[in-house]
This record gives structure tokens, C-alpha cells and sequence, in this order.
């Protein structure tokens, strides 16, 4: 099950911002259920932004980035209509994606 | 004999911590990471004094740091984190949370052209300090700041 991202990429003076919301548990595998057994550790260990296959941004994960994460980073060299993409990896080998249009 | 018992919890408790860093030394071999592997090592590490050790132990306060989180913040679930090192040079940022259970939480590696500029979310155990790392012309800088929390973000 890909998990999809929702991502922006806004142009303003000549900086893009990327703001991403990925879909994922981030269980630490820490907590336990109503029945006292533990809940297995899944969580995203790795996301990388992109820019026209260009990498802006990488990011190591551990388990205590907050469920559904967000993330924000900034770079320089964007135009408007260029591709933006953001991937993650979670330990468990599944991937999400999600990619958009500068504006 | 007094004195003895004294000098030997002493000498114990060095060890202890002495054992702590060298364990989370060698986790992470000669702290030099490449670009593209994630640190598994620095992300196991217990308590804070190990985790920043397998980042960097001598780590100088910088007030071109600016890190941003809330005074008091109601859910320790998500807590938002914001990091913007004025560092020229800046190529790694990490953020810990001191009182997590392994308190390294996130490194982002800035690549050039992108701004030292990052923002995330975290889980807050409890209240306690939240520190960013910053790497910058192969030196590590820090800062951190204190985050009251009201409902922890590791409940079960």
C-alpha cells in the first residue's frame, strides 16, 4: 500500500517552499494495545524532496516524528510549472509519493 | 570505610558513563556519515547524553541557530518544530527531544542551493528541552529550548 503525500511548492522572491503531509502511523512500537500486547514499531526512516530530479532536501527518520508527518523545506532555482516530488521509505520497505507543480 | 564506599560509587558511575559513550561511539563509526545512510546507530541511542554524543558531544551554543517551538504545547503528539540556521555553510540540522526514549528524532541533510530551513512535527514525551544540531563548515552548533507539555506524546 503506497501512501500518497500531498504536497505544495509555492514560488515566492525567487525561494520555493515544499510543504508535505504524508499519511503513516509513525508507531514506535513503544505503545501498547487495549489488550496489553505490543503494537510493532512502524515509522518512516527516510523522505526525500526533489526538484526536476534534483535533490533538495533528505531527511533520516526516527519513530518520534508525530503521526501523519509534515514537513517544510525551502530551496533556491525553482521556477513555476517545474516538478516538485517528495518520497518516503518506512522500515518496514513501503513507500509513499507524491509530486506537484511549482506555482 | 566510609571514604572507600564513597570513591568507588564514584569511580562506577564514571564508568557507567564512560561505557554509555564509547557504546554510542562505536554504534556509529567514526561519526562519518555518508550522505545517503541513515545514522541507524544515533536513532537507537538512549538518553540524551549518548544521543548527542553519537552526533557530536562538543557541540558549541551558536545564537545563529534560530529554533522555534512552543512554550507549552497541549499535545506532545505533535509538536512543531522549527529550524532556520543563519550558519553559513549549513549541511546537516538534527533535532533531539531530551526526554524521549531515544531522543534523536529527526537529521535532515541540506543540500546546496536549499535554505538551512526546516520544519516538522515531533512527539514530546514529556516536558524538557528540544535541541537542534547544526552542521556547518564541518563544525556542529547547537541550540535548544524548553517545551511544557501538558499531555504526553507517547501515550498507550
Amino acid at each position: 500500500m503506497a501512501g500518497r503525500i500531498r504536497v505544495r511548492a509555492q514560488l515566492s522572491d525567487g525561494v520555493t517552499e515544499v510543504k508535505a503531509l504524508m499519511r503513516h502511523p509513525m508507531e514506535t512500537g513503544l505503545r501498547k494495545d487495549a489488550d496489553g500486547n505490543a503494537i510493532p514499531a512502524n515509522f518512516i526512516t527516510e523522505v526525500t524532496a526533489t526538484h526536476n530530479d534534483r535533490v533538495v532536501m533528505q531527511a533520516f527518520w526516527g519513530a518520534s516524528v508525530s503521526q501523519n508527518p509534515f514537513l517544510a523545506c525551502r530551496f533556491t532555482g525553482g521556477a513555476v510549472g517545474d516538478d516538485v516530488t517528495v518520497n518516503w521509505v518506512d522500515n518496514l520497505g513501503e513507500t509513499g509519493t507524491g509530486t506537484t507543480k511549482i506555482r | 570505610m566510609v571514604g572507600y564506599e564513597e570513591s568507588s560509587g564514584l569511580s562506577r558511575r564514571g564508568l557507567l558513563r564512560a561505557g554509555a559513550l564509547l557504546a554510542a561511539v562505536m554504534a556509529v563509526p567514526g561519526r562519518v556519515w555518508a550522505a545517503v545512510t541513515r545514522p541507524d546507530g544515533a536513532f537507537k541511542a538512549e538518553g540524551i547524553d549518548a544521543a548527542l554524543a553519537s552526533i557530536a558531544s562538543d557541540a558549541a551554543v551558536s545564537d545563529q541557530i534560530d529554533l522555534e517551538t512552543p512554550d507549552i504545547a497541549e499535545n506532545g503528539g505533535t509538536v512543531p518544530v522549527v529550524v532556520n540556521s543563519k550558519l553559513p555553510g549549513t549541511t546537516r540540522v538534527a533535532i533531539l527531544v531530551e526526554l524521549n526514549p531515544n531522543p534523536l528524532s529527526a537529521i535532515f541533510v541540506v543540500p546546496e542551493g536549499s535554505d538551512a530551513y526546516i520544519e516538522t512535527r515531533v512527539k514530546v514525551a514529556q516536558t524538557c528541552n528540544i535541541y537542534a544540531l547544526v552542521e556547518a563548515g564541518g563544525q556542529w552548533y547547537q541550540a535548544s529550548k524548553e517545551t511544557k507539555v501538558t499531555l504526553g506524546g507517547c501515550g498507550g
